[in-house]
Order: C-alpha cells, then sequence, then structure tokens
C-alpha cells in the first residue's frame, strides 16, 4: 500500500525515489511502484471521466489511464514540451494490481532521500488537500512532496 | 515445472465425482429401474473413498465408506431406489462435498443424522433387511465361478495391470488361470502396447459375485465380464492341487497361439470390429487434459495481443507497394484469425455443464414447495465462454427459483385453470447470430402487469397515469428491492435477485428479455456475447475521436436526412414505418471540430428497442480484443471497454445499452451532463 512504503523504507532509512517535475513542484515517488518512465504517446479522450483522468494510453498492449495530477493540485494544464514524459506506476487498487500512467512535466533522477527529514504536511501555508500528500521531505535545498497517489486517483 | 498439490488434484476430482454423482442419483429418481446408473454411482462413491483416504481426508474416507455400504444393498438389488432413497442420497452427496471443503468436526451430528436415515430406508425394518443379506448369499452359494475376462485392446494405455486384477482375483480363492490366445496376432503385427490376450478363470470357494465384480469395478466399462457359476458336480474335480489342473491346459494354449498365424485374416478382423461392438454403454470420453484456466485466460491474452499486432502489421503493409510483404501480413492475419478462433474455441464450455447443476435445484424446490414440477432442458451441447458460463450460474439460480417460487402456481390453482397439475420449468439454450439465448420458461400464470404497475406506482417508480406498454412494465422488476410478492418465502419475495441477476448480464455484455403471457407462463431470455475476449466491432469516427460499436448490436447504417440536422427539434427518424430516436454522439462525447457535412446514423438494437447513435464517419469492421477499463474510469460508464487500433492507439468501445438507459435523461435540459451524471 502506498502509505506503507514510507515506512518500508530502505534499512538505512533512506527511501530510493524518482524526481518529477509536474508543475511547479517537485514529487518523489518511490521507485518501487515505478515500471517504466516513456515518451508522450498519442492518448484517448474518455468522455464523462473524471478531469484528471480523462485520458487513456496503450502502453505496450495495455490500456491504461493517463493521470495528469495538475488538476489535482490546482496548477494549470500546459501542452507537452520535449521535456514532458509518462511515468507508469502499478497502484494496488483494492487488491489488484493497476498500471497507471502518470503526466510529468520533467524527470529529474533517481535518488535516495533520507526519511529522517521526513516532516508532515504543514496545515496552513500550502494549497493542496492534506489528504494527497504523505509527507514533505527536505532535499538538498527545496522541499519535496511525497504524494499519495491513490488518494489523488480516487 | 508447476508442482501440483496433490490434494488439489484430489479436490478436483472429488468435485467432478460429486456432480457425476448427483446427476447420477438425480437420474435415478426418473429411472429407478436403470442398475447401469446404480453401477455409475456406486463407482463414483468407490472413487471418492478410495483417493479420499489417500490424500489424507479420512473423515470423507470414513463417511462415504458408510454411505457406500448402505447403497451396496441398493446395488445388489436387495432394495429398489426410491425417491426418499435419492433425497438422502443426495444430502449425502452434499454432506460429503461439505466434509471436503470444511473438514470441521462439528458437523458430524449431521453425518450421522443422515447416516441413520439412510439406514431406515435401506434396512427399512429387520425383516427386510435379512432377507436382502440373504438373497445375495444364497446367489453367491455355488461353490465357484467360471469367469471369462476379455480387455479392450488398448486398457494398458490408462495403467490398468490386467495381472494384479487376477492376483486380486486369487486372493478370493483358489484360482486356474487360463490364457485365450486366440486373438493374439502374429508377430509381425503385434502392436506391444495393446491387449490381445483374455484369461479364463476358474475360481473356487464361496465368493460373492458382487466381491469378483468389484475387483473390476473400474474397467468394467472397457472390459467384458462373464460370471457363471460352477455347476456343483463340476467344483468337485476342480479343487484339487493347481498343478494337476494346469498340466492339461497348456498343451491347449499352446495349440491355441500356433492356430493363430493359420488363420490371420479372420482373426485380425476380429479385434478390429470387437471394440465398437462391445462397447454398448456410452462412448469413451474424448482424450481430455486438465489445464488451469489461469493459463487459458494467458493464452486468450497473448492471441489477443497477436490480433493487436497484426492489425498494425496488416496497416504497415497497405501502405507499401511491396507485394512481398503485402502477402506475408495476410499470411499473418489469416493464421492469427485460425489461432483466434482455435483459443477462443478452447475456452468454449457446453453450457450442460452448468444446466445439470440445476435439475438439483428444481428437484429440491419443487419438494419444498409442494409444487410438482417436469425439468426440461435443451440445447446443453451449445457452447459458451467459460468464464460466461461461470457468472451465469447465479442469475440461472435466480430465475429458476422465481419460476418456480412465483411462475408455477399451486397444484390446485393449476387444475383450477384447467392444466395439468405439475409444472414445466424449461430451461433452454441456443445459437442465434453471435449471440447465444439461455431461456427459462414456465408455464405458470405469467406475469400480473397491473401488479408490477401499482407496485412500482406505490414506490415512486413512476408516475401514476404514465402510458407504458408490458414491456417498460417488465422492466421494474429489475429495479432494487423491488417484489410483488405479498408473502416472503424462504426462497424468493425478498426482491433482491432480479437488479443483481440484470447487472450480472449486463457485466457479460448480455441482455434479459422478458415475455409473459397471462395463464400460459413467463419466458426470461438472456442474450449473451459468445465471448468476452474479442468481438466483431464496427468502427466509426466521432470529431477526432475513433469508437467501436459492438457488430452484433449494429442493425444498419443509414445517412442522416438533412433536415434532422442540428437543433431541428426532431431527434427521431422514420425506419419503415417505426419511430426511432437518435443521440448524436458528437454531442454525448463533447467532440471538438465541426461536424462532417453527411453526418451517419447507426441503428442499434437494445434489448426490443431500436436507437440511432449519430457519427462522422463510418470506418468499417474491426477485429476488437476487449480491454476493460481500470475501476479509476467507471464513471464513464457509456463504454464497454477499450481496444487498441492498428495504428497502436486506444479506441472505446461504445456500450449501447447505456446509451439508451442514458437517453432518457438527455431529453432534459442540459442533456449529455445529465446523461453522464444518471450514468
Amino acid at each position: 500500500m502506498m502509505t506503507d512504503f514510507v515506512e518500508a523504507g530502505q534499512a538505512d532509512g533512506t527511501l530510493q525515489v524518482v524526481m518529477l517535475g509536474i508543475g511547479t513542484e517537485t514529487f518523489a515517488l518511490d521507485a518501487g511502484m515505478v515500471r517504466e518512465i516513456i515518451d508522450p504517446i498519442p492518448t484517448t479522450r474518455v468522455a464523462g471521466a473524471r478531469p484528471h483522468l480523462a485520458h487513456i494510453v496503450n502502453v505496450r498492449g495495455n490500456v491504461v489511464p493517463l493521470a495528469d495530477i495538475r488538476t489535482r493540485f490546482g496548477m494549470p494544464v500546459t501542452a507537452a514540451t520535449p521535456d514532458t514524459r509518462f511515468v507508469v506506476i502499478e497502484l494496488d487498487l483494492d487488491g489488484d494490481a493497476t498500471l497507471v500512467a502518470l503526466v510529468a512535466d520533467r524527470v529529474f533522477e533517481v535518488t535516495a532521500i533520507a526519511m529522517e527529514n521526513r516532516q508532515p504536511v504543514p496545515v496552513i501555508g500550502t494549497a493542496w488537500r492534506p489528504e494527497y500528500i504523505n509527507s514533505i521531505v527536505k532535499y538538498r535545498d527545496d522541499f519535496v512532496i511525497i504524494p499519495d497517489m491513490l488518494q489523488i486517483l480516487n | 515445472m508447476t508442482t501440483l498439490d496433490p490434494r488439489e488434484v484430489f479436490l478436483a476430482e472429488a468435485n467432478e465425482l460429486l456432480d457425476r454423482l448427483e446427476t447420477t442419483l438425480l437420474d435415478l429418481g426418473d429411472r429407478p429401474d436403470d442398475t447401469t446408473l446404480i453401477d455409475t454411482a456406486f463407482r463414483a462413491l468407490h472413487t471418492i473413498k478410495g483417493s479420499g483416504a489417500m490424500f489424507g481426508f479420512d473423515r470423507v474416507a470414513a463417511f462415504t465408506h458408510d454411505f457406500e455400504t448402505a447403497f451396496d444393498l441398493v446395488r445388489r438389488g436387495a432394495i429398489a431406489p426410491s425417491v426418499e432413497l435419492v433425497n438422502v442420497a443426495l444430502s449425502a452427496k452434499d454432506y460429503i462435498r461439505t466434509l471436503i471443503e470444511d473438514p470441521d468436526p462439528d458437523t458430524a451430528v449431521i453425518g450421522d443424522a443422515i447416516l441413520a436415515e439412510l439406514d431406515r430406508l435401506v434396512g427399512g425394518g429387520p425383516a427386510q433387511a435379512a432377507a436382502p443379506a440373504a438373497a445375495p448369499t444364497s446367489e453367491a452359494a455355488p461353490a465357484g465361478w467360471q469367469i471369462g475376462i476379455r480387455f479392450d485392446p488398448g486398457i494398458l494405455h490408462n495403467g490398468t495391470n490386467p495381472l494384479a486384477l487376477l492376483d486380486e482375483l486369487r486372493e478370493l480363492g483358489a484360482c486356474t488361470v487360463v490364457p485365450r490366445l486366440a486373438d493374439l496376432p502374429g508377430l509381425e503385427d503385434l502392436d506391444p502396447e495393446s491387449l490381445h490376450i483374455g484369461w479364463d478363470v476358474t475360481l473356487v470357494g464361496p465368493v460373492d459375485r458382487a466381491a469378483i465384480e468389484d475387483v473390476f469395478l473400474f474397467v468394467q466399462d472397457a472390459m467384458d465380464l462373464t460370471l457363471a457359476p460352477l455347476t456343483p458336480g463340476l467344483p468337485v474335480a476342480v479343487p484339487g492341487p493347481v498343478p494337476p489342473v494346469e498340466g492339461p491346459v497348456v498343451p491347449a494354449a499352446e495349440a491355441r497361439v500356433v492356430a493363430v498365424p493359420v488363420a490371420p485374416v479372420a482373426e485380425r478382423d476380429a479385434p478390429a470390429r470387437s471394440p465398437s461392438e462391445r462397447r454398448p454403454g456410452p462412448p469413451r470420453a474424448a482424450s481430455t487434459m486438465r489445464v488451469e484456466a489461469e493459463r487459458l485466460d494467458e493464452l486468450m491474452d497473448r492471441v489477443g495481443e497477436l490480433v493487436i499486432a497484426q492489425a498494425r502489421l496488416s496497416q504497415l503493409a497497405g501502405l507499401h507497394a511491396d507485394a512481398g510483404i503485402k502477402t506475408i501480413a495476410e499470411e499473418i492475419e489469416r493464421l492469427s484469425a485460425r489461432l483466434r478462433d482455435t483459443t477462443m474455441g478452447i475456452r468454449m464450455v457446453p453450457i450442460g455443464t452448468l444446466f445439470s447443476r440445476f435439475r438439483r435445484l428444481v428437484h429440491d424446490l419443487s419438494r419444498d414447495l409442494g409444487k410438482p414440477v417436469t425439468f426440461v432442458t435443451e440445447g446443453e451441447e451449445t457452447e459458451l465462454d467459460k468464464t460466461v458460463i461461470e457468472r451465469l450460474a447465479d442469475p440461472l439460480v435466480h430465475l429458476i427459483r422465481n419460476a418456480i417460487d412465483h411462475g408455477v402456481e399451486a397444484p390446485e390453482r393449476r387444475a383450477a385453470s384447467g392444466k395439468s397439475a405439475t409444472g414445466r420449468i424449461a430451461l433452454t439454450a441456443e445459437h442465434a447470430g453471435a449471440q447465444v439465448l439461455v431461456t427459462v420458461r414456465d408455464d405458470g400464470a405469467g406475469l400480473d402487469v397491473a401488479r408490477i404497475r401499482a407496485k412500482a406506482e406505490e414506490r415512486g417508480l413512476v408516475q401514476p397515469g404514465t402510458p407504458l406498454t408490458d414491456q417498460q412494465v417488465y422492466q421494474f422488476l429489475f429495479a432494487p428491492g423491488f417484489s410483488t410478492a405479498q408473502a416472503i418465502s424462504a426462497l424468493s419475495g425478498r426482491g433482491v435477485g432480479m437488479d443483481v441477476v440484470k447487472k450480472t448480464i449486463e457485466a457479460l455484455r448480455g441482455s434479459i428479455d422478458i415475455t409473459a403471457e397471462p395463464g400460459a407462463g413467463t419466458a426470461m431470455v438472456l442474450r449473451l456475447p459468445l465471448t468476452l475476449a474479442i468481438i466483431e466491432g464496427l468502427l466509426i469516427r466521432v470529431g477526432d475521436a475513433r469508437y467501436v460499436l459492438p457488430l452484433a448490436a449494429v442493425e444498419e447504417c443509414i445517412e442522416l436526412p438533412p433536415d434532422r440536422g442540428q437543433g431541428c427539434g426532431r431527434d427521431f427518424l422514420d425506419i419503415r414505418g417505426d419511430l426511432v430516436p437518435f443521440l448524436r454522439l458528437r454531442d454525448l462525447f463533447d467532440a471538438a471540430g465541426e461536424p462532417d457535412p453527411h453526418q451517419k446514423v447507426i441503428i442499434v438494437a437494445v434489448g426490443e428497442a431500436r436507437i440511432g447513435l449519430v457519427a462522422d464517419q463510418i470506418l468499417g469492421n474491426h477485429q476488437t480484443v476487449i480491454k476493460s477499463l481500470s475501476k479509476l474510469q467507471a464513471d464513464a460508464a457509456t463504454f464497454s471497454g477499450a481496444t487498441i487500433l492498428g495504428d497502436g492507439t486506444a479506441a472505446l468501445i461504445i456500450d449501447p445499452a447505456q446509451i439508451a438507459a442514458g437517453g432518457h435523461a438527455a431529453g432534459q435540459p442540459d442533456g449529455p451532463r445529465e446523461y453522464r451524471e444518471v450514468a
């Protein structure tokens, strides 16, 4: 489960993460859930689906929902740039392993972050819904968000 | 390699045997005189006992043993199988299943009660019990038996060891075994894996006929066994020590060996012809192999991927001028289509496996409700995808229950209306194009339209006075919690079920139609797709997006008349005199761009109704490999899934039933949005 992974980090108290730039923020995604990172591919709009899951894509023969979490964080949806990537992640949805492709404006690096730097979500000072965020971690000189993908997508 | 859990193997085998036992017992209820049924039941019990003990299901083995002991009296003809006996035997069978699934000692009381009941019926009182016991003994009184044994030539292939069987015979008493070598072919024709030898055995001793038959219990379908009691005079000569008897026999056998090549033609003809003649019973089952269902699913997935890849290849080859590539693409297209058909064929299961389960249900219900009912099935050989069959079981249970509980009237009422007191439930399956129709039909009172309507008005499902067709009224039966039953019985009337039935059938991309005739009965018709994995689709374009419509639902395509353009306010067409409403998919899907000047209408059938769907362009047929949509997008109910097109992009599969359901709301202001919330 998404909430467990942070506790289950490496024995040395670090967590392997993929650093993503989405909108104006930097997100740290548990590397364990990332299946692959691909260049943008043609998408198909699903009429009637919620705005953050309004498309599907074909990832190696699987029809996978494309999640654009910018709308969930109140960020403007901008057109794809040469840096845009689709990050395919696997989520446990009520016991079913489900693939979801996530739109990232930029993929920075895979790195280890020290979990002791983890901080709870401040009650004030952010415009985001606290349940979307697992925690905030200080990385180098910046704060990065460890998102709770299940909450965000549901 | 996969390691098989022996317990799993036992469970699978036991399930099959229990199913067979149930069918046999039910048949026995109908035809109590058929001794082959008794034998089949006995054999199933015997096997369950044996393998149960082997795999450590001791309680199963112990109970089955007691059951078998009681049933043995029936087999020997001491007791005639009565309806009561069949009922007890059925509950015993259920108990065995319980024991296998949940070996919880708490239920021992039930087992004891069943056995006591069985004893009561089989024993029938001390006098009767003594008589049957005496009968077989007196029959078995002869001092010995002359046993003729002749096996199917292929018997060795399934691992039967005839010598071991002969050894078993020897354990019963002193035996003189003489081989029959007449069928032995010449050396050049000899197949070392076939058995050409028969045996004549003289068994000396007061042995029960049944004991001898038991030795051959598992091979009796593949052999001829003749049993003749030795005449009292003869055995006196035989009991002597074995060697002197064997002495004279051996030369005879040798003589026969020599005799074979003399008349090879006649001898060779005989065994070739005999197997078919010798098998009066059911034909031996075709050689089969158990495969895990998951592997079949996986195979289907792979084939689906292949079909998609092939579509891409064909599209690319179409753009090339190279004739060689085109030829290969066509070849691959042909091969993958055949592979697809073969794979789908593997997953097809005759629906009869499902039907036989309901005989028990009908039997029990008819007893519990005091309504005599005959149960007729038809079209058992109709094949459906195994997943469809599995998911069909529960809905059919509901429908059959309803048919008996609500459909068929009580015997007195039937008699009063001039019908025979015994009701009739028919379960039929038949092919209709790319669909299979499964019908549950009763000959009861039919549906009371007025009462259903009153109930629907009472529950606020419809405004009083709204004009509704009978079909529309029947649809209320599928509303959650809807029930017109005055009294709630243990079986039905709680209004749980029909909505679930409908949901399940729709999840299988099927539909339910109801027809009813007052006084003559009700029929529930389930329309089901042949398979869930791949369908023929019609590819259409709406705006810049492409969609697939299930071809099975499409009736015809026409051009939208110019006077029915946007904003004319008359969104319906005159199709050969029928009024057919239509929906603009562009509006429904918020399509971008300008509509094509010549809009097309695809007329689709949804149950009894027809609706038109307006698209920009019809692109053609498409082999559609169905991929389900993620639960995250479950709110897009207009679509039953997605597929992958030749160029690799995903396309959505439109669910006409959902569109039709949403269409009611679309008449209101802000149609499309309203529709979406309803759906």
